[in-house]
């Protein structure tokens, strides 16, 4: 086998199986870092999904790793295993800028939690993936940087805000991505580059270091081309952070032991709103169909619930992320960090300095938050978005006193083609109606590829469990993907590599 | 409901960004159209519904008290765009017009 032969098969290993071949000693760290950087090199000018690659920390990780293998000390349960990170996360002296001009060259001097947990187990960052900026939007297309394509389709989006991570993943150029999800930028990405993307539930996983969008919102999830793989980041990242108030005090749950259980006997409720609606294209709802058919023919009891307020979700989504947004994002002022622009009043340097820093979804977001946080407006918008998100979560409630899980699509359309929504927001966020529910309850929600479209484009099927319930979650996304058998092998993919062969 | 040019501008001072003239006229058309969207929650948020603010109930999260090292003023000082001695700089505020 030649060189460059084994450098594909290496980037075409999950972690588990990686990790299967560093415990033999059959290769290197040092051998699949150099593998997957190689491949980053090789294909992303034409993907996009890295802003930065890390290079020399990476190979040092890496060296590092194998020096205390072969010595017999201590690694981390990732040990070895690439990943790719969200530029959202605080990487300490490491340029980190959530893909916006008011952040260039922004160096935090402190690491989020999740890079700490992540060094702890020894995962090996490759660099820093894209995103749309400050993380609003469902295309990539926002980042200020440039966009993302789709592995499965160059003239496609990826989804977003995670498009960078997902893309890397799908394009074999990580096994592992992080990405965060306020409103669904963890699973609509994963599903229109299909790959597995998981949100956990709220206050799982720390948000110190995290940069904050949408406070009541915002969650970091793992991105994998496996379930078990998104299970095993899942498992290295959560768990109790007293750095960050809104923590759960409690342990994550342990989902990895049960991820053979398969669905026998466990309920899986069909949510009827969601397989109807206006804007579901057809193949989407025949993927997501076979895929309950398939459920039940493994043994799951198949029951329609409904979820009657789920429709006002978007409309709830997008006062309370815009109105958090609005007060998060006015830390931008040109003083502490980021950019300035000079001004003659403290004043006029704050407005030039945001007016020039911000891109356009950005200044939209921060605008209607804003106003339905201003006088006199505050009880038509933000409180009643406020009321919604309640009468959902008793939406939720009453379903699963009917079922353990939830099934629906993770976005009513297949990957769509650059430009083609960017200049309608409205139809850009109506990508997030089949996620919001999950971010509005702070409950768990995994995207896995269910198949493909008559175009050939990934379809993603949502599954969704209570709060804490991540180990029916795994567990069912597991026994689904082993009897779908999805091959996350794009063939935009092949196209990249013609170029640079 | 339909914003005004001054309705955008006001919010645009409020949040303290600068808008060029094109960016208000956008911006008019695309928040009327988002806020009549978003406007549906009225129409089931009734009076006997209470708000929810956070998905999981947790009340008066507080670190133990002890004393932890805090950011070296070098590192906080880092970032900033202008630094003058150990402070962060911005032009004159005292005397600045209302």
């Amino acid at each position: 086998m030649s060189a460059e032969e084994r450098d594909q098969d290496l980037v075409r290993l999950d972690a588990a199986a990686l990790l299967r071949l560093y415990d033999t000693g059959e290769v290197s760290t040092t051998d699949v870092v150099r593998a997957h950087l190689d491949r980053i090199h090789a294909t992303d000018e034409r993907i996009g999904a890295f802003v930065r690659t890390l290079d020399a920390p990476a190979l040092a990780h890496a060296a590092d790793v194998d020096r205390r293998r072969t010595a017999g000390e201590h690694v981390g349960v990732l040990a070895g295993v690439p990943l790719g990170l969200k530029d959202i996360l605080c990487t300490k002296g490491v340029e980190t800028t959530c893909a916006s001009r008011m952040l260039e060259g922004f160096r935090p001097p402190y690491d989020a939690t999740v890079v700490e947990r992540l060094r702890d187990a020894d995962a090996v960052v490759l660099g820093k993936t894209n995103m749309d900026e400050f993380a609003m939007g469902s295309s990539t297309e926002n980042s200020a940087f440039h966009p993302t394509r789709n592995p499965w389709d160059l003239a496609r989006v990826p989804g977003g805000s995670s498009g960078g991570s997902t893309a890397a993943v799908a394009s074999h150029q990580a096994p592992l991505a992080i990405g965060t999800d306020t409103g669904g930028s963890v699973r609509q990405p994963a599903a229109l580059c299909g790959v597995v993307g998981m949100k956990p539930t709220y206050g799982l996983v720390s948000r110190y270091g995290l940069i904050a969008f949408a406070s009541s919102l915002d969650q970091v999830g793992p991105i994998a081309r496996t379930v078990p793989d998104a299970a095993l980041l899942f498992s290295a990242v959560a768990g109790h952070d007293g750095n960050d108030a809104t923590s759960i005090p409690e342990d994550a749950p342990d989902v990895l032991p049960g991820l053979d259980g398969g669905v026998d006997g466990l309920r899986v409720g069909v949510i009827t709103e969601f397989m109807t609606g206006e804007g579901l294209e057809p193949d989407v709802r025949a993927r997501v169909s076979e895929g309950v058919e398939r459920l039940a023919a493994l043994g799951a009891e198949i029951v329609e619930v409904s979820l009657p307020h789920a429709s006002y979700g978007v409309s709830a989504y997008y006062l309370i992320a815009p109105s958090e947004a609005s007060s998060n994002l006015s830390r931008y002022d040109g003083v502490r960090y980021g950019l300035r622009v000079d001004g003659p009043t403290t004043e006029e340097m704050m407005a030039a300095t945001r007016g020039e820093g911000f891109g356009p979804e950005v200044k939209r977001r921060i605008m209607i938050g804003t106003y339905a946080l201003s006088a006199g407006y505050y009880d038509a918008y933000y409180l009643q978005a406020q009321k919604v998100r309640t009468l959902i979560l008793a939406d939720l409630a009453a379903a699963y006193e009917r079922c353990d899980v939830l099934v629906s699509p993770t976005a009513p359309t297949t990957a769509f083609a650059l430009g083609e929504k960017v200049d309608d927001p409205l139809a850009m966020y109506l990508n997030d109606i089949y996620t919001v529910p999950s971010n509005l309850a702070g409950t768990p929600a995994l995207s896995l590829p269910a198949g493909l479209d008559s175009a050939g484009l990934p379809v993603g099927l949502q599954l969704m469990a209570p709060a804490l319930h991540e180990s029916t979650l795994f567990r069912v996304a597991a026994a689904l993907e082993r009897d779908l058998a999805f091959d996350v092998a794009p063939p935009g993919l092949d196209d990249a590599m013609e170029v640079t062969s | 409901m339909s914003l005004s040019e001054a309705q955008v501008r006001h919010v645009a001072r409020l949040a303290r960004l600068a808008l060029t003239d094109e960016e208000i006229d956008g911006l008019g058309a695309q928040l009327d159209d988002i806020l009549s969207y978003a406007e549906k929650v009225g129409q089931v948020a009734t009076v006997d519904v209470a708000p929810t603010s956070h998905p999981y109930p947790l009340a008066n999260v507080a670190h133990v008290d002890e004393a932890r090292p805090s950011l070296p003023r070098e590192d906080a000082l880092a970032n900033a765009p202008r630094v003058e001695g150990n402070r962060f700089h911005v032009p004159r505020i005292v005397g600045e017009e209302q």
